[in-house]
């Protein structure tokens, strides 16, 4: 059944494609459609693993500290990250709680500890129970997982309440930008050709 | 990279959707299932009834536009006095505020990223069944970005989650979400399900067929 590794179809246009070894850094494109095919990445395991573990702790402070704090008329209203979300539920529009929920907290959450739990034991040459069960939900997060989008959201809703109140950003908000970088540069720092191969190496 | 000209299917393979194996095509049936042998997904030759699935979800999406955006997504009641908004009203007071670069981003995120969407798709399923020969590359490019540019309509909904957290001073001003945010909200995911299950491969099989 298993075919070698050096023939690759684009995902795309269904092309074959020979692929010679690449050096570091190189990348692979379709020939017929400009798809990307293949990217080789330096320390790639290394780099992920730290970028990810950054990426756990910020995400341990952008859901406990205060994200934002409102003030109107000598009023302050404190709000956190969830704030949101609970604030749907009890107006009975769950779908849309549970929609903010998904793409604000849970899938980034599942994404970095998705990562984790595959690439450390694999950098240690063991093969975790239902790795590639996990990896392949690690790559579908990427879609559902919208905190870049959030945050433009926020941005929005700051401009929108600029004139009508005083509004002060919070840790939370502060480490949720710093966790939306390091979770993109843990994801192009992450070579899922490398991680499929060690995991068939470790059977 | 230099390729052949075969395509995988040619060949009597399939590449895998998850970790790019490629595994026989099955002796018995040509859209038969195999488990992949390497990350144990669903191999697929091409994604399953991906025209009647991507036609099913865009018709969707198609009919909830309208609630989208004629209801409104939220209501702000400051002094007990409710005012209304629409997806667009949202944009038209943001230029009326003076914040043009943000009206621009809401315009292009919540008006013209869905409105773009459910066209190109609709083009592409229209010129894959009916067989077209034109520019496979640029459709394959189109696809591409609309694959990646769906999420970014989610701003507004994500505006109005903020927006609940923070203006809740009963007295003086609350806002509250309106049925059109659910809508609205129901035409990206959809849209974003049937970018999902169009298989762009489809418009290179055509190519293919008469070359
Ligand atoms: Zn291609
Ligand atoms: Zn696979």
């Amino acid at each position: 059944m298993t075919m070698p590794h050096l023939v690759i179809a684009c995902h795309e246009c269904d092309l074959l494609h020979r692929l010679h070894s690449l050096r570091y850094g190189e990348r692979a494109k379709c020939s017929r459609c400009g798809a990307a095919l293949y990217a080789r990445k330096r320390d790639s395991f290394l780099h992920t693993i730290l970028l990810a573990v950054t990426s756990l702790i910020l995400f341990a402070l952008a859901n406990s500290f205060p994200f934002m704090t409102f003030e109107l008329h000598g009023r302050v209203q404190q709000s956190l990250l969830s704030t949101g979300v609970w604030e749907f539920f009890e107006r009975g529009m769950w779908e849309l709680g549970l929609l903010v929920l998904a793409a604000s907290i849970v899938f980034p959450f599942l994404k970095i500890i998705g990562m984790l739990y595959v690439l450390v034991p694999l950098e240690f040459h063991y093969r975790p129970w239902k790795a590639a069960l996990v990896f392949r939900m690690v790559e579908q997060c990427q879609t559902w997982a919208m905190m870049d989008v959030y945050l433009l959201g926020v941005i929005v809703a700051v401009v929108k309440l600029a004139d009508l109140a005083i509004l002060v950003p919070g840790v939370a908000l502060y480490s949720f930008v710093a966790l939306i970088i390091a979770l993109a540069a843990a994801d192009s720092a992450l070579d899922p050709h490398e991680v499929w191969e060690r995991m068939e190496k470790i059977r | 990279m230099r390729g052949s000209s075969l395509t995988a299917a040619r060949s009597g393979l399939m590449s895998c959707h998850a970790c790019h194996q490629l595994s026989r095509i099955p002796r018995m049936s040509i859209d038969g299932v195999v488990i992949c042998p390497r990350c144990e997904a669903h191999v697929h030759l091409r994604k399953p009834n991906s025209i009647s699935r991507t036609w099913a979800l865009l018709i969707a999406a198609y009919i909830l536009y309208i609630p989208a955006n004629l209801l409104p997504v939220m209501t702000v009641i400051s002094f007990g006095k409710g005012e209304a908004d629409t997806i667009l009203s949202g944009v038209k007071e943001l230029i009326h505020a003076g914040m043009l670069p943000i009206a621009l981003l809401v315009f292009f995120a919540s008006i013209t990223v869905p409105v773009l969407k459910l066209l190109t798709l609709t083009f592409l399923l229209l010129s894959v069944q009916y067989k077209s020969q034109w520019r496979p590359r640029e459709r394959t490019v189109l696809y591409r970005i609309t694959e990646l540019v769906g999420r970014w309509s989610m701003i507004d909904i994500f505006m109005i989650s903020i927006l609940i957290a923070l203006v809740k001073l009963q007295a003086v001003a609350t806002i509250e979400p309106g049925a059109g945010a659910i809508s609205f909200a129901a035409v990206v995911i959809i849209t974003m399900f049937a970018a999902m299950s169009f298989d762009p491969r489809l418009i290179w099989d055509n190519i293919e067929e008469k070359a």
